[in-house]
């Protein structure tokens, strides 16, 4: 019901929203669950367990009961709760957990057969019969199980992450807050202000409070002006902070574009990582229930929630409302219902010593013991004495004081602290390096007193930072005592709620405890206590009092359960933004990608790269068609492929040469200018860590390639090697991978294509490289060979690598020739016993691939010492060699190798194949493969077994280099 | 976490990468016993409490970073670069 002339809501906006398919009307600036209040729908879900009827508990992001179904065109989004998502015209929500509908829900048997459904229920039924679990039990329970259902769909929404930094982070924006970010934001510091809610104000707005003599919203008003139109305060409204890291980083989320329509580029989320060097946690306290019997009908809330309701949306949950509670907050809430104009039925207070009040019914050191109404309460029944009163009424606001809202304070591994005086935990100072808790959350209620403890706070935190606090005098506010008399349960007939998300009662922990599972994390888990999606907020300290109760502990010892970020639930969605689809890792594209692309080439990707795998063409009827035809292609005219992914590595100085012996196994200060040499790269522990071949192109400086795969890996090592062992030598290093592009040209008819295009022809020796003049461009020739045939590799700047491309693959063309992709370059070099990471693959050492005696005795490098110790070399190291098979049968990589009349298991292998491929030079089928002393079994027959795919066949053993063994093609 | 770099300053750590303890810095010479070589290749403490461990500032000013931090109590207590430490020379 809506009240007049109550709450901050802008009655000149009226929205229409649907939920379950009705339509509704609310105001700019409710949650759906104020308006769904205001017209008087109090039914809002059903509950986990036991499907009974709920409504709304709190107005925050604490809400245990009320979680809905948002329907958006391309989202659905599943245990959104209703006090946290705003109203906006053509919302579409829906209740969850119910069937047929909310108002009849079948699975409420559920609540009939409680008495069985009790802590440890699935634990103690479903042992027997053992395989009933896997194939009976548990499909069915999961599916009873759950909260909410998904669309099925992917989440096409946008969602962002962002960084911020600052000075101070002020966490909420209640009197405490604000007088802190008041403070700092004049003392000229960099401040975030970030509130959870839609408006700033907190209680000062929920409790409609007089600060500095003049109404709270116009208090807070003034403050959000000054603040907003400062340059360094940055004020981030509907933005929880959600977990706190080392070193003053915080996460936080933010609902950029869940409170209104979707539009184009609109982000519904964002994802905060703030970094601040001292922040000041004013997140306020959450209030608690106390658990009566059958507390939790649809009409029974937090009284907190009832003046938030009142007095920010100017919506009355009830009209004949009565009060529970220990403390003096419940009459607060009278007060301002009664001013209101909503009639209270009476005040029941717990405290015998409650003092009367004008006007209003009060019942001292009464309790409630009993509650009547199916879908929404009726009536209470109250004990006082021996008498017992009924009283008809439809809400009844409900306080068992206030917990400290200090979450945050405990993600670092810290632990609150029991205050006896306020019967909550406190936080402990210090918990978290360079955060103060403040005001309510450090456990200070009245609003004075949270003004002043925001504005000292600040002050404290400016001093550390070395900043001056500016001089601010606190405005006079309320400045109550808080009186409490800890009441956590009261007995009666019938079941007392503590986890409403999750349907635990107080019967549940006392049979943990009777159980033996005592202790508060068995507790939590053997009855899932706080572990529903609001993670126990504001039911787990109560749970803890009726445990320690149980046990016959204190509070404090019984201890807590550990906070964990996030505080509230993030969606994944918004913490991997930009993570979806192709957004899950960066892509790296060829300067040939567009003319591969074009003429039909499948792209496969090369770690981030993305290279042809071969080119189609017309009567290709398979892969091996198009991959044979380009194999034959290179042996017998010329090819042309991009090998632009290779890493290439400019080192230069004086001490270049010296650097190269110490980082390879074999030399390079002996290598002549203008020549290339294959080099090996060991790891210090002596297995093999990269191959490449390294040119000289004067005197103090050299070109490194790596392979594709271990670009970043050597960049890095190179480094290392550098840094921490030889950094007073005069040598540089930097990665020049993305500056080249550089193209492969094989094939007997190469050098007749290479002439074809330099400005100048040049002779090259095989392993030469020289400056060439491509089309008025500068750029490097190189005579190496990845093929076995007479090869090329022409580098120009990346920005020419497109054109010269086309322009290579149209006069290979003209000459028999064409491009080749990655299918054929692995064949081909497989036909010539090139390895590749396949075969490196950082098991192995030089002397398994036959590279051992690369290792110069003349110098030191890394990983001599390593390579040569016992195990690492020797006829029991499993030693690179080839492998062929007569006939159409594939060999298969991955597939072991077993000795003739072997036993076929894992102890009897011999070893395994790292390549194959179908030789189309050769016609027959190629591998290579590593082999318990391999090299002195040349021409032994043995098996090759892949039960995985169902090979078995006999292959013989022999050399890797299968084509042009003597090298003649090469050095032609 | 945060890491600061000598270079560049305060960082998030997603620019470093990782590498492990500063035992890597104390390289045996060639012909040291294997018992040498085993400790340094393979044999780490584990301590609660402060250690020393490497970092690459990969995103970053490309140096290698010499952190001292404590495990315990997550503190990074100091950060230097490994270039700049004595013993940085052969």
């Amino acid at each position: 019901m809506r009240v007049d002339g109550k709450g901050l809501i802008d009655r000149t906006k009226p929205v229409r929203f649907t939920f379950d398919g009705r339509a509704y009307g609310g105001y700019r600036g409710d949650t759906l669950a104020s308006a769904l209040l205001a017209n008087d729908v109090t039914l809002m879900a059903r509950s986990f367990k036991y499907h009974r009827p709920r409504g709304v508990l709190t107005a925050g992001s604490e809400e245990p009961n009320a979680l809905v179904e948002i329907i958006g065109a391309t989202n659905q989004t599943p245990n959104v709760r209703a006090t946290v998502q705003e109203v906006f015209e053509g919302l579409a929500a829906r209740s969850q957990n119910r069937w047929p509908s909310l108002k009849y829900d079948g699975m409420a048997i559920n609540d009939l057969l409680s008495p069985f459904f009790s802590a440890g229920f699935y634990y103690k039924t479903f042992m027997w019969p053992r395989a009933f679990w896997e194939k009976l039990y548990e499909p069915l329970i999961r599916r009873a199980a759950g909260l909410g259902s998904l669309s099925g769909r992917h989440d096409e929404g946008l969602y962002e992450k962002a960084y911020a930094f600052c000075d101070l982070l002020v966490i909420g924006s209640g009197p405490a807050g604000l007088m802190a970010a008041l403070t700092a934001a004049r003392s000229g510091a960099d401040v975030i202000l970030a509130e959870e809610e839609a408006r700033l104000g907190g209680r000062v707005l929920a409790d409609d409070i007089m600060v500095g003599g003049k109404p709270g919203a116009d208090w807070v008003a003034e403050v959000q002006a000054e603040l907003a139109g400062l340059p360094n305060v940055r004020i981030m409204r509907r933005t929880t902070v959600v977990g706190v890291y080392d070193h003053g980083t915080y996460g936080a989320l933010e609902r950029v574009g869940l409170h209104q329509p979707a539009r184009a580029n609109l982000p519904r989320e964002c994802f905060w990582r703030i970094v601040a060097k001292r922040a000041i946690l004013a997140s306020g306290a959450l209030e608690r229930g106390i658990a009566f019997p059958m507390n939790d009908r649809p009409g029974i809330m937090m009284a907190g929630a009832l003046r938030t309701y009142l007095n920010i949306y100017g919506v009355a949950p009830g009209k004949r409302i009565t009060l529970f509670a220990n403390n003096d907050g419940a009459r607060v809430t009278a007060r301002a219902l009664i001013a209101a104009g909503v009639p209270v039925a009476a005040i029941v207070d717990s405290r015998p010593d409650a003092p009367m009040e004008d006007g209003t019914l009060v019942h001292a050191g009464a309790r409630v013991i009993d509650t009547k109404g199916r879908l929404a309460l009726r009536q209470i029944t109250v004990l006082k004495g021996a008498e017992q009163i009924e009283i008809e009424t439809d809400a009844l606001g409900v306080s068992g004081g206030w917990n400290p809202t200090l979450h945050l304070t405990c993600h670092m591994n810290g632990r609150p602290r029991w205050s006896d005086d306020l019967a909550a935990f406190v936080p402990q100072d210090g918990a978290v390096p360079g955060m103060i808790a403040a005001g309510a959350a450090n456990g200070t209620f009245s609003t004075h007193g949270c003004l002043a403890a925001g504005h000292a706070s600040a002050a404290m935190a400016l001093s550390d930072m070395d900043m001056r606090p500016a001089v601010i005098a606190v405005p006079m506010a309320e400045d109550a005592p808080y009186r409490l008399s800890a009441l956590w349960t009261v007995e009666g007939k019938g079941r007392a709620w503590l986890d409403l998300g999750n349907d635990v009662t107080t019967k549940d922990v006392g049979l943990s405890a009777q159980e033996n599972f005592s202790s508060v994390e068995h507790m939590k888990r053997y009855t899932t206590q706080g572990m529903a999606p609001d993670q126990g907020k504001s039911s787990n300290v109560a749970a803890l009092a009726v445990l320690a109760n149980a046990t016959g502990r204190s509070i404090p010892e019984t201890g807590t359960t550990t906070y964990r970020p996030p505080y509230v639930p993030v969606s994944i969605a918004a913490l991997g933004a930009g993570g979806r689809a192709m957004g899950f890792a960066p892509q790296r594209f060829l300067t040939s990608d567009q003319a591969s692309r074009d003429r039909g080439a499948p792209m496969i990707e090369a770690g981030l790269w993305y290279r042809p795998s071969y080119f189609p063409k017309p009567g290709d009827a398979t892969w091996r068609d198009s991959c044979d035809r380009e194999v034959m292609m290179v042996r017998q005219t010329v090819g042309v492929a991009d090998v632009s992914t290779l890493g290439k590595i400019d080192i230069q100085g004086a001490d270049a040469a010296r650097f190269l012996d110490f980082v390879y196994c074999n030399t390079f200060s002996t290598l002549p200018v203008g020549k290339v040499r294959y080099g090996l790269m060991l790891r210090e522990d002596g297995f093999v860590l990269d191959d490449g071949t390294t040119a000289r192109l004067g005197d103090t400086r050299y070109l490194m390639t790596t392979t594709t795969a271990a670009a970043g890996l050597v960049m890095r090592h190179l480094d290392f090697v550098h840094q921490a062992f030889c950094a007073d030598w005069n040598v540089r290093i930097i990665s020049v991978t993305e500056g080249w592009a550089q193209f492969a040209v094989a094939g007997p008819q190469a050098r007749m294509l290479v002439n074809s295009f330099l400005e100048a022809p040049v002779y090259l020796p095989f392993m030469g490289v020289a400056p060439v003049r491509v089309g008025g461009v500068d750029g490097r020739l190189f005579r190496i060979s990845f093929s076995g045939e007479e090869g090329y590799e022409i580098a120009v700047p990346t920005r020419y690598g497109e054109a010269l491309f086309r322009d290579l693959v149209a006069r290979a063309e003209t000459m028999g020739g064409g491009p080749y992709g990655m299918e054929a370059l692995n064949v081909l070099r497989i036909e010539k016993g090139f390895i590749t990471h396949a075969e490196i693959h950082g098991r192995v050492t030089a002397f398994d691939i036959g590279m051992d005696k690369m290792i110069s005795a003349k110098k030191d490098c890394i990983g001599k010492a390593s390579a040569m110790r016992p195990g690492l070399v020797g006829p029991e190291r499993e030693q690179l060699v080839g492998l062929k098979v007569g006939g159409e049968t594939a060999m298969v990589a991955g597939a072991h190798l077993f000795a003739q009349g072997d036993a076929i298991k894992r102890e009897t292998s011999q070893g395994c194949v790292t390549s194959v491929c179908w030789s189309p030079t050769l016609q027959m089928w190629l591998g290579m493969a590593f082999l318990k002393n391999g090299r002195a079994r040349h021409g032994n027959k043995l098996r090759l077994v892949d039960h995985m795919r169902d090979v078995d066949l006999v292959v013989e053993v022999c050399d890797p280099v299968f084509h042009d063994p003597s090298g003649e093609k090469l050095r032609a | 976490m945060r890491l600061s770099c000598p270079l560049c300053g305060s960082r998030d750590r997603r620019e470093f990468y990782y590498y492990g303890s500063d035992d890597y810095l104390n390289r045996p010479a060639p012909e040291a016993a294997p018992e040498a070589w085993d400790h340094y290749l393979h044999l780490r403490d584990n301590p609660a409490g402060v250690t020393k461990d490497l970092w690459y500032h990969e995103l970053g000013c490309a140096q290698w970073l010499l952190v001292t931090r404590n495990t315990v109590t997550h503190e990074v207590l100091a950060a230097e670069l490994v270039a700049d430490r004595k013993g940085a020379v052969r």
